[in-house]
């Protein structure tokens, strides 16, 4: 009667095994390390490496050990003080190519690593973090806007035939002039129709001879442009952080123009600000085709009326012209790919509008070259008096000039790229859309990880006392079946820390209490199991009846009683964020454990020390 | 056989039926209005607060400055490392009437007269951290898992098991936030998980008490209806005492060891638990009795095939 096939027992045996090889990497303890790496991803020569150890021996720091990964370098300290000391010393020694931040090194033995048994992430209170101020530049997305009407009124005034004499921004004001004051009550209706809601503030008056029309963006269109411009930039980083591959971000707006990125156990800062703090936009403009010298423009350093000068990749000047066909904005995915030459390409799709406009763009220039401006904008502190000022640096460059075989439109390939990993890199930054405004990190810090580790023993001495305590009620109150209780409990935290580490989930304080309180509440299956045999046997069963009985009955109230603690950690789930998802994440895991391990490796359990006994006349419970 | 409660006679629990829903409805009266009337107290997770960067020449003090702080009239100023030994970062909450400048004038001016040499390298007004979304999310996570085990509850036994419960569960969440609201302790993210754990946790326990009630109504035909649901809360009343107090071990241990990151947490589910034994026993299971509950409810009818013989076999 309980009795389990072989088979059971050994599968208990399998996931038990399985448990254990994957819960315990979270019992090595990670390790203080200070991290080097270059900007430029070349390799770090034994001489650098040996100017780094100098410079920590001369401050009187020693390291643990150290290892040279290529491109990156990694100290290895005995504690967080050592660490801190050691990453400000670094710093002044290392100068500009190297990059110093703090890191944490996992200790797990290499056999385990190679079962890719790794410990949980450690959420920002746990280990500290990174931790980004990023601003949106506002003055760049109200500009962009008045560039779009610039464009617009341009285009909308040659199809309506009214004669103009320029089109000029002049502080927050677009101006139009006009010849005559005809042209321009006509223009004044035919442009204020292309505007409803009252975007824009017209006004007319006559200066020097010439009649204007001025347009200024609404207050409340502008308010919509700092919106719109955040929100984009939010939705931009959340899937940047995606693509870093962090668990439970924090992404959000902070006061007006700013929005904080929260990178968990994100400790390579490096790649987190390259990934997130560059903005790069694509431009698509047509190469100049009228003869101009582009060698002579740079040697004098003006570029002739309508044209741009530009440098492509290898340094050779180009001149292109000043309109934009498209801009990156329309860029709705990119996909790194190769071309049919096996070549590194970038896959673009473009929206709606955006192919229409690019349609009609390439439409008319088929044939012509085209060249493509990759963007980039990022921030350096550059000293001006003694002061460390951060300015933008934008860097622009022509990444591929091809010629227009056709009309493109809403999917095209941009090829001529150096490797697959450029590919990649700007198939990332643009399929995370393109910015309406720049972004640019005005803080940066990396959380240290004193206040974590103080965490962790809290949250691990929480669990370790609780779990001592319940034994001891349980075996005193149950003895042999509050043993097997007390073991069953034991493998469900076992197989809650390795359903974790496998989904590699990241364990916060939070989440730490979840744990506890699951294992809290576990007990409860097999409270309501050995409080159902003794039921049986008060009622006059045999030892082995009994055990059955009180197996088979109390299995249908666990069911309804986990089900319901489900659905409310599945609802807690899908609307809880931050912290309570992850609590509710562990509650979940921790039901489904927990019903297994009660029901399944008890009674196993409870099997093999009763089951086999031929007249068994007394249990102990 | 260690037994602390095993008990002769079943307990006529339905008899004062009347007067624990009163003193229920008392505690829930009184929660309520603590709630209206004095608000919870909320954590810089939901209200934003004040994050003041400051740099040292030297290794900072930590301790001392959370003292010192603590002394000028920040009871709950946080105090960390922030990046580096010789940076501090200084949080505080929102303080009424105060905007966030004034705090940091008053916090700088307070650590330059402890020593010199400190710095003031950035004040940041923290933004709610999920704020009016986290609200509605809250509330909408209660309607959620209300409506979740209405519809799982009722297809397991009953509706007015499925309403009892519910109503039973509401009963304590709502005990808690009134508790938060008159002692005025701290509620923030973490006491929101434990708030909404509760739910599903305390439901638990009307689920074994109901189990039974529904396992007694097939084997004791004679019995009345109350006298069922007494010999139920009797029989699990052991079961339930044991698994509190386990979980109530585990919430101890996140009390004590927890530190005070896990403190309000921990309140938060003692409450829940303590609330939760008397809700299932002494407010789910009249409520039962209040919606009606019959004997036909759970046993289903013989159905009778029509042209059968009198012994049920058809010809």
């Amino acid at each position: 009667m309980n009795r389990y096939p072989v088979w059971k027992y050994v599968m208990i045996a399998i996931i038990l095994l399985i448990g254990i090889i994957y819960s315990v990497p979270n019992f090595f303890p990670s390790e203080p390390a200070v991290q080097i790496s270059t900007k430029t991803e070349q390799p770090i020569e034994p001489a650098e490496m040996q100017r780094f150890e100098q410079a920590l021996k001369d401050k009187g720091l020693s390291f643990r050990a150290s290892e040279n990964n290529g491109s990156q370098v990694l100290f290895r300290f005995a504690d967080t003080d050592v660490q801190l000391k050691a990453s400000e010393a670094l710093k002044t020694v290392v100068g500009d190519k190297y990059v110093v931040a703090l890191n944490l090194a996992q200790s797990t033995p290499h056999f385990l690593r190679a079962l890719h048994a790794n410990p949980m992430y450690l959420g920002l209170d746990l280990r500290g973090g990174v931790h980004f101020l990023m601003e949106v530049d506002m003055n760049a997305a109200k500009d962009k806007a008045y560039e779009r009407y610039e464009d617009e009124f341009r285009d909308t005034l040659r199809e309506a035939k009214v004669a103009y004499l320029g089109i000029a921004r002049e502080g927050e004001q677009l101006v139009a002039k006009f010849k005559t004051e005809q042209d321009r009550d006509a223009a004044a209706p035919v442009l204020g129709k292309t505007y409803v809601n009252n975007e824009l503030i017209w006004d007319k008056k006559e200066q020097d001879g010439s009649y204007i029309l001025s347009a200024a963006m609404s207050p409340q269109n502008l308010l919509n442009i700092e919106k719109f411009a955040i929100q984009q930039n939010i939705t931009t980083l959340r899937k940047r952080v995606n693509e870093l591959g962090v668990a439970e971000p924090v992404i959000q707006q902070q006061g007006k123009g700013r929005i904080v990125v929260q990178l968990p156990g994100v400790q390579d800062t490096v790649r987190a600000k390259e990934i997130l703090g560059a903005t790069a936009t694509l431009e698509f403009r047509l190469v100049d085709d009228g003869g101009n010298d582009a060698q002579q423009a740079q040697a004098s350093g003006r570029a002739p009326i309508g044209l741009q000068l530009y440098k492509e990749r290898d340094g050779t000047p180009i001149l292109l012209k000043r309109k934009v066909m498209l801009t990156g904005e329309y860029i709705t995915d990119a996909s790194s790919g190769f071309d049919q030459n096996n070549q590194p390409s970038v896959n673009i799709t473009l929206d709606g509008n955006g192919a229409s406009r690019f349609s009609k763009a390439t439409g008319e220039n088929v044939q012509k070259l085209m060249a493509v401006v990759y963007i980039e904008t990022k921030f350096q502190d550059v000293e001006v008096n003694g002061q460390k000022v951060r300015k933008p640096v934008k860097t622009e460059e022509v990444i591929n000039v091809a010629r227009i075989q056709e009309q493109l439109s809403k999917r095209f390939q941009i090829t001529g790229l150096d490797s697959t990993k450029e590919a990649r890199d700007l198939a990332l930054l643009l399929r995370a859309g393109a910015l309406a405004a720049p972004l640019y990190i005005v803080e940066e810090r990396t959380i240290g990880p004193s206040m974590g580790k103080e965490n962790i023993e809290k949250g691990f001495h929480s669990n370790i006392w609780g779990f001592v305590a319940v034994v001891l009620f349980m075996v005193v109150y149950y003895r042999v079946f509050g043993l097997i209780s007390s073991i069953s409990l034991g493998v469900n935290g076992f197989l809650l820390f390795a359903i974790l580490s496998m989904i590699q989930a990241t364990l916060t304080l939070p989440g730490m209490a979840a744990i506890a309180l699951t294992l809290g509440m576990a007990i409860d299956a097999n409270v309501l199991i050995n409080e159902r045999i003794r039921e049986e046997l008060r009622n006059g069963a045999s030892p082995q009846v009994a055990i059955n009985a009180g197996y088979e009955r109390a299995w249908g109230t666990i069911l309804d009683s986990n089900l319901t603690n489900l659905i409310a950690g599945i609802a807690l789930f899908m609307l809880g964020s931050g912290p309570v998802r992850g609590f509710a994440v562990v509650l979940c895991l921790g039901i489904l454990t927990s019903m297994f391990s009660a029901v399944t490796v008890s009674r196993a359990l409870t099997n093999l020390v009763y089951g086999y006994r031929k007249r068994l006349t007394d249990i102990s419970i | 056989m260690i037994e602390l409660f095993h008990f002769k006679k079943d307990i006529p629990f339905m008899k004062y039926g009347k007067l624990t829903t009163l003193i229920s409805l008392g505690t829930f009266v009184f929660a309520v209005f603590f709630l209206l009337y004095r608000g919870l107290n909320l954590g810089v997770d939901f209200t934003g607060g004040t994050m003041i960067e400051v740099r040292y020449s030297q290794a900072a003090p930590i301790e001392h400055i959370r003292e010192t702080l603590k002394g000028q009239g920040f009871p709950e100023v946080f105090v960390q490392n922030y990046g580096s030994t010789q940076d501090v970062l200084i949080r505080l909450p929102v303080e009424q009437g105060k905007s966030g400048a004034q705090v940091s004038e008053q916090v700088m001016k307070t650590l330059k007269a402890e020593s010199p040499d400190v710095q003031l390298s950035r004040v940041e007004f923290v933004g709610p951290q999920v704020g009016q979304e986290l609200y509605e999310n809250g509330g909408l996570a209660l309607l959620l898992v209300a409506a979740g085990i209405i519809i799982y509850l009722s297809f397991r036994f009953e509706w007015r098991f499925a309403v009892a419960a519910t109503i039973a569960n509401m009963h304590d969440v709502v005990i808690i936030l009134g508790m938060f609201a008159f002692f005025q302790w701290q509620f923030d993210l973490t006491v929101l998980a434990g708030v909404l754990a509760i739910l599903g946790y305390s439901v638990n326990e009307s689920v074994v008490v109901f189990d039974r009630v529904r396992e007694n109504i097939r084997k004791m035909r004679d019995t009345s209806i109350p006298d069922i649901i007494d010999n139920a809360i009797t029989v699990t009343m052991s079961r339930t005492i044991i698994t509190h107090t386990s979980t109530q071990i585990m919430v101890l241990a996140m009390f004590f060891f927890g530190g005070e990151a896990l403190h309000n947490f921990a309140l938060a589910l003692t409450i829940g638990i303590m609330f939760g034994i008397y809700s299932s026993v002494l407010v789910a299971s009249p409520l039962v009795l209040l919606f009606g509950l019959k004997r036909e409810h759970l046993i289903p009818k013989e159905t009778v095939v029509e042209g059968a013989n009198p012994d049920g076999s058809v010809v």
